[in-house]
Order: structure tokens, then sequence, then C-alpha cells
């Protein structure tokens, strides 16, 4: 039987006032009148909380759209796991974090050039975050800063690190663009030159040497030899439940055709964790064909991203074609060569 | 390694638990979870700011066999790697 689920990624609504054009959210968002009620989402609390979930993570979308957030962060917070608010800080004000009982702030921001952080917001959102960062230092909950990086706003990423320390970050991290969802259409002004990776590592380094915050920074893969570690394992440590409570063991896994997802409101959160298809599909090794099979980096990378292999080989069963030792890797390198797009699409929005 | 005179407690944010379905004590913290066994959680539960490396072994010994003050000073280092524990200075 597998292990118990550490954390569940709740998103709770897929309404956002951000239309940030790197959002991974799915292209086909849930409208609102298909979103869980209050009284569903203390249910799924209940029975991650009973299956062995230490950390909710409260996401969306914007969880601030959610007019129940309080009663949603309280039910949560009373079954006595760690609480952590996944924010763009629109509308965080000192009295609406009063009413939420979070342990954990996780704060987005998408530059630290004002104009530019707007344009990739696609709204004027810039102004509302050092306000909504020093709500959460008065309150004195520890400070997350999260900065999806891309190719327009790498070359601020000394001025990024200055803006979270100035915030007050407690933990500042650094993610590069994940190709999903929304995201993927914008590939081609999304993906950053070699260049500026190379200058942004070397200012994380030097930031990690001198900064008291702790600094998280998460390779742009396309650019690497081997994929990053997905999930720790396909239904290994987290899970994550859709606005309509859908139960994904990824939370971009919709790509998947034919993964035969699960809804709460259909079969218990335990059955869906233990025993649907959708989470055994790729759990453990045995699913594995070459290279991966018989490759020591499995325990590391468990092959990579599933999700991504599906997008990019039709087959969610491949290796990572990011890895080196994929036969598909030609795919990712094409992707690298094909001309860079200065225009974002701003996200279209939920309704 | 940690000086065994230095006075750790938990870091900003984190919490302790017990984790009835693990059978373990937990400690949570921003994006991760710790699971512990028995002389771990009596460290961590010693963690407030007073206590030493040192007088954390001799507490230890009194209901442990086989505590070595060097073991703990390396745990206690571990949680600090983890930013689960901070010292002052």
């Amino acid at each position: 039987m597998a292990e118990p689920p550490f954390g569940l990624l709740a998103e709770l609504t897929h309404r956002c006032p951000l239309r940030c054009g790197y959002c991974s959210n799915p292209l086909e968002l849930v409208r609102r009148d298909a979103e869980l009620s209050t009284a569903e989402w203390w249910d799924v609390f209940d029975q991650a909380r009973e299956l062995g979930v230490l950390q909710f993570h409260l996401s969306g979308g914007e969880p601030l759209a959610r007019k129940d957030l309080p009663e949603l962060v309280g039910h949560a917070s009373g079954l006595g796991a760690y609480v952590n608010l996944v924010t763009s800080g629109l509308g965080l004000t000192a009295g609406r974090l009063a009413e939420l009982a979070v342990d954990h702030v996780q704060l987005s921001v998408q530059d630290a050039d004002p104009a530019n952080a707007d344009r990739i917001a696609g709204v004027k959102g810039f102004a509302h975050k050092p306000a909504a960062a020093r709500v959460v230092k008065e309150a004195g909950l520890p400070l997350t800063v999260n900065v999806v990086l891309h190719r327009q706003n790498l070359d601020h990423l000394a001025d990024i690190v200055a803006l979270a320390e100035d915030m007050g970050a407690d933990r500042l991290e650094l993610a590069n663009t994940q190709y999903y969802g929304w995201a993927l259409r914008n590939q081609a002004a999304l993906l950053p030159t070699r260049t500026q990776l190379r200058q942004a590592e070397d200012v994380v380094r030097e930031a990690k040497s001198r900064s008291r915050m702790e600094i998280v920074y998460v390779i742009a893969d396309y650019h690497e030899a081997h994929p990053k570690p997905c999930m720790h394992g396909w239904g290994a440590r987290q899970l994550t439940v859709a606005p309509n409570g859908d139960v994904l063991p990824c939370p971009a896994a919709t790509v998947i055709e034919g993964l035969g997802i699960e809804n709460v409101k259909s079969r218990p959160l335990r059955e869906i964790w233990h025993d649907s298809v959708s989470f055994n599909a790729f759990r453990g090794f045995d699913w594995m064909g070459e290279p991966c099979r018989g490759c020591p980096r499995r325990e590391v990378d468990f092959g990579g991203c599933r999700c991504q292999a599906f997008q990019l080989t039709g087959n969610a069963a491949n290796t990572d074609p990011v890895c080196s030792l994929s036969p598909h890797r030609g795919l990712v390198d094409l992707v690298l060569r094909r001309p860079a797009a200065d225009a974002l699409a701003p996200r279209e929005v939920a309704r | 390694m940690s000086d065994l005179f230095t006075t750790p407690r938990l870091g900003k944010g984190v919490k302790t638990a017990y984790d009835q379905t693990r059978d373990s004590h937990v400690v949570l913290f921003p994006e991760g979870v710790l699971v512990l066994n028995e002389t771990a959680a009596a460290v961590v539960g010693m963690c407030d700011g007073r206590t030493t490396i040192a007088q954390m072994a001799e507490k230890l010994a009194e209901d442990f066999d086989g505590v070595r003050v060097d073991d703990v000073a390396e745990l206690v280092t571990r949680l600090i790697a983890r930013r689960v524990v901070v010292t002052d200075g």
C-alpha cells in the first residue's frame, strides 16, 4: 500500500484578479458555479487529514476570491494541520488576514519593476504587493515570496531579491516557468536564453551566500540534462483537489488524456489515493520503460514529469523528454531553437 | 557541529504536532514536514531557547540508553540546516 500523503494542494477557485501570462492552470478553467461548496471543502479537508495530510496549501486562482475563506481556513486549522495561504496579495488587507487562521503566507511577485510586473500580470497589481507583505509581517506570520522566472523578468533578478528582502520575506522561491496550461501557450515569450540563466545562477549564488532569507531556486528544466523530480514521485507525497473536486496526482495532470481522473463527490479521497487507476498509473518504478528502468537516477528524478512526457511525446509513460538519455530529447531542443516572441498573451479569466 | 552551550528554539512559523496516521511526532514548517523518531521528538520538545544542548543530552540520558552529547549536537545542526530550529547569534 502507498505511503500516506503529506500535503494537499487545495485549488479553492480558478477565479483570480491577475491574468499572468505564465499561469500554469489548465486552459479550460472551472467556473464559479462548478466550484465545491463550503461544506464539500470541509469534507475534503476532514478526509485528507484522516488520510494523513499534515499540510494544507490553500491556493487557486486567488483563494481570497472565496467569500467563505475564513470558514475554510478555520476548518483546516482546527484539524491541527499546517495551513499555507498561497495568494497574489490583491485583496489581502489586515482586516481580512485577521479572520484567517493561517500558519504561513506565500505571496506571488511578478517582477521588481512596477510597470513590467503589471505587464506580466496583465493588470495593475504591483502596488498591492508591498502592502500585502506588510500586512503579513505585522501579523507576525512567516512570509514566502514566490517569483515565477522567465525571459521577461530574469534580467531583473538582483532587484527581485532586493525587493523580497525589503518586504521582509523569510523565504524566497525563485521558480523558472514550467510549461503547462496557459504558460505552454506563451512558451516562445517565456523561454529564457542561456545567458539569462547563467547570470541568474550567479545572482542566486551570491544572494544565498549573504542573505538571511532562505532562497530556493527551481531550475529551468528545458535547459538541463536531467529532468526535475516531479512531485517527488507520482502519488507519493502530495495530491491536488481542483476547484470542482477533481483529485489530481499533480496540478497539471488534467493534460494527460485518458488518465481516468476521479472526483471527491463520487469516491472517498482515501480510495482515490490508494486504489484509483489515476494515482497508481505511474506510482513506484514498475511502469517505467527504458532508459528509466535501468537508470540509477530513477530514484532521484522518478523519470521526470509525466505531464511533460505526454505533452511533448504523446505518451505519459515515456521518459521526460528533457532528459538527455530520452530518445525524444530532440523535441525539447527543437523548442529551444524556435525564435523568441515578445508579446505575452494575458490569461483568460474564470467566471 | 553546534556548540554545546547554545540554546536552540523552534524557528518562526514552525509547529509541532502528533500525527495519529504515522503514530509519530512531526514538525510542520513552511513547505515541509519532518517525521520524528522518539529521541528527535524529545530534543525538539526541549528547543525552548533556554535549554543548552549539554542539558538536553543530560535530560535524554534519564529516559534513553546510550545518549551521546555529540549525537544531540549533530541532530540540532541538522534541524538548523532545515530551518526548523534557530539559535541566536
